[in-house]
């Protein structure tokens, strides 16, 4: 019975590839919960960082993508504890310390203060951090892949804590998640307080679990750890708590041995996902895309350079470029099949310039890691292979 | 107050919370700071310590605290280092307070059963990886009073955000 049922699953499968598609017949049925065409494949880039389950990152297919919108399947992760399996009904936020009332929110009273939704872009503080020491990866994703962009709804934080009543000797907030690790990291008060949100949607629907379902601590343009997920408990204090993943973590270990610490801004970077690394070209027409992204505002000119930086020519940018958020760049070039470096480099509201390497690490030497955010070249081989250089 | 009045639905309640009770703080509240704020009442010796780092901790971070593989990191070694081509970043070349060990300890290990450990025995493995590191001696007794005055190797490494530091030439 068993085994004619598999063949005759399989007779259908083989009937089901012979068959022209017949475009006369209707097609499939509808799905409750949509799901891409079997043909496309990219997919997160998984790095464990123990044998023990759901710790490490996943990276986003920055290669693959479209515009400036994350899948929320595709966004990147990092975790350190594993993803915690927590039901919205049962979780609650606790705020107290340097506050006038201590409370407790359930989800479904912090789902009833007006929502505020905003597109903004999320990046780990380590993403490329191989690169300054020179053990580049061999293409984007694994090199810049902790970087997702997607819409953020939730509700702002300061309107939350209008019912607490945060005391004015309150100058940190100490966030924690409620993970298996109870990870933790201290905010700034003026952060807090100026766009913070507690977030529990993404890209229209509920956050997944492993973005920290069903609320997270989401601080547009800062350091990808420091929108603490699952969070359960907010407590204002007059000091940082100096956590383990504020100290001897996402801190920078510069060349006098001193370490930058509360080191919290994306400074402003760019990339070009296409084409890049393990991609192979023709010579002929191609359209050279990547995205920018500044934690502190607008990014406002991206150039682009196909001879070893030599000379640059502005790309254009996607409208509208919004604050905070992934803008996607476009710069037509046609290869003429010999070999050539392409880099971007950019250019943010205050001014700031995307460096080079050798600019950075003759400043932060070669040990700092977090925040690394130099320019990054890819070297289009004469067989049109893409490569690192 | 959360009251409703006919069919005023109640609008002032939407999103007020309720009271957190100072048991259901107090349950929750794991922070310690580095003036040692937050630190439970407990002792603990690096010799009790080293019994509790055998059975829940060696599995993991080796007989004395070598690490295993890369996965599992040190918890020893790398004094004097940070200034190197090659630091070695760990809880006692680097950390700057001892009170971040023990929080690190008390919320998120023994890795795979987290707060599982007792608060004196907290103290006592704590006091077991700051013994692995020359920092304290095997008979000292840790206690809430005196874990945050010691003093860590690199308690004055750390400086605030010097960015943007870097300056890239057109
Ligand atoms: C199942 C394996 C496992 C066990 C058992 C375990 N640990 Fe860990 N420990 C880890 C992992 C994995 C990390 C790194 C976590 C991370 O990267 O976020 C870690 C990190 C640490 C750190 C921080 C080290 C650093 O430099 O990052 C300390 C301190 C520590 N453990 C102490 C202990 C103590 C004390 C015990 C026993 C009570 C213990 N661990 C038991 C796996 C384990």
């Amino acid at each position: 019975m068993k085994n004619r049922r598999r063949f005759l699953v399989f007779g259908a499968g083989v009937l089901a590839a012979c068959k022209k598609a017949p475009d006369s017949e209707s097609g499939a049925h509808m799905r409750v919960y949509g799901e891409r065409a079997p043909g496309e494949t990219s997919a997160r880039w998984i790095l464990e960082l123990s044998a023990s389950p759901g710790t490490g990152s996943s990276r986003t297919p920055l290669a693959d993508l479209y515009g400036t919108i994350t899948p929320t399947s595709l966004h990147y992760e990092r975790h350190h504890s594993g993803v915690p399996a927590i039901e919205a009904s049962k979780h609650e936020l606790v705020i107290h310390g340097l506050v006038e009332k201590p409370l407790v929110f359930t989800m479904e009273e912090l789902r009833k203060f007006p929502s505020f939704s905003r597109i903004y872009f999320m990046e780990c503080g380590g993403n490329t951090m191989g690169e300054q020491r020179g053990n580049t990866q061999p293409d984007v994703q694994r090199s810049h892949g902790l970087l997702s962009g997607a819409e953020w709804t939730g509700v702002p934080l300061r309107e939350v804590l209008k019912a607490v009543g945060v005391k004015p000797e309150a100058k940190w907030m100490i966030a924690e998640g409620a993970d298996a690790g109870r990870m933790a990291r201290s905010i700034p008060i003026e952060k807090v307080m100026d766009d913070a949100l507690l977030a529990y949607g993404q890209n229209g629907e509920a956050l997944r679990p492993e973005q920290g379902y069903p609320l997270r601590l989401f601080l547009p343009g800062w350091e990808g750890n420091t929108c603490v997920k699952w969070l359960h408990r907010l407590q204002f204090a007059d000091a940082p708590a100096y956590s383990a993943k504020e100290t001897a973590y996402y801190t920078e270990l510069g060349k006098d041995g001193k370490a930058q610490i509360f080191t919290f801004v994306m400074e402003a970077r760019s990339v070009i996902t296409r084409p890049s690394g393990l991609q192979k070209i023709a010579p002929g027409f191609h359209e050279i895309t990547g995205l920018a992204w500044t934690g502190k505002g607008r990014i406002t000119k991206v150039e682009v350079s196909v001879d070893g930086g030599k000379t640059w020519a502005e790309a254009e940018l996607q409208q509208p470029v919004l604050p905070l958020a992934l803008v996607r760049f476009r710069y037509p070039w046609t290869w003429d099949g010999k070999e050539a470096v392409i880099q971007s480099r950019c250019t943010d509201e205050t001014g700031f310039l995307q460096a080079t390497h050798e600019e950075l690490v003759a400043v932060r030497g070669s040990n700092s890691g977090y925040h690394y955010n130099a320019i990054k070249p890819w070297r289009v081989r004469a067989d049109g292979m893409v490569t690192h250089v | 107050m959360c009251k409703s009045v006919g069919f005023l639905v109640a609008v002032s309640c939407f999103g007020q919370g309720r009271p957190a009770s100072a048991e259901l703080i107090q349950k929750l509240d794991i922070t310690v700071f580095a003036d040692g704020r937050g630190l439970p009442v407990g002792t603990g010796t690096a010799a009790a310590g080293r019994a509790i780092y055998k059975s829940k901790c060696a599995v993991c971070h080796n007989d004395n605290g070598e690490g295993r593989e890369k996965q599992y990191p040190a918890l020893v070694g790398g004094i004097g280092t940070l200034a190197t081509e090659r630091p070695v970043k760990r809880v006692g070349s680097f950390w700057p307070y001892a009170t971040t060990v023990f929080d690190y300890i008390r919320r998120s290990m023994p890795f795979d059963h987290p707060r599982t450990l007792g608060v004196d025995e907290v103290y006592a493995v704590t006091a077991f990886v700051l013994h692995l590191n020359g920092i304290v001696a095997e008979g000292f007794e840790l206690n809430e009073r005196n874990l945050a005055a010691v003093k860590m190797p690199n308690r004055d490494g750390f400086v605030p955000d010097q960015r943007p530091d870097v300056k890239a030439k057109r």
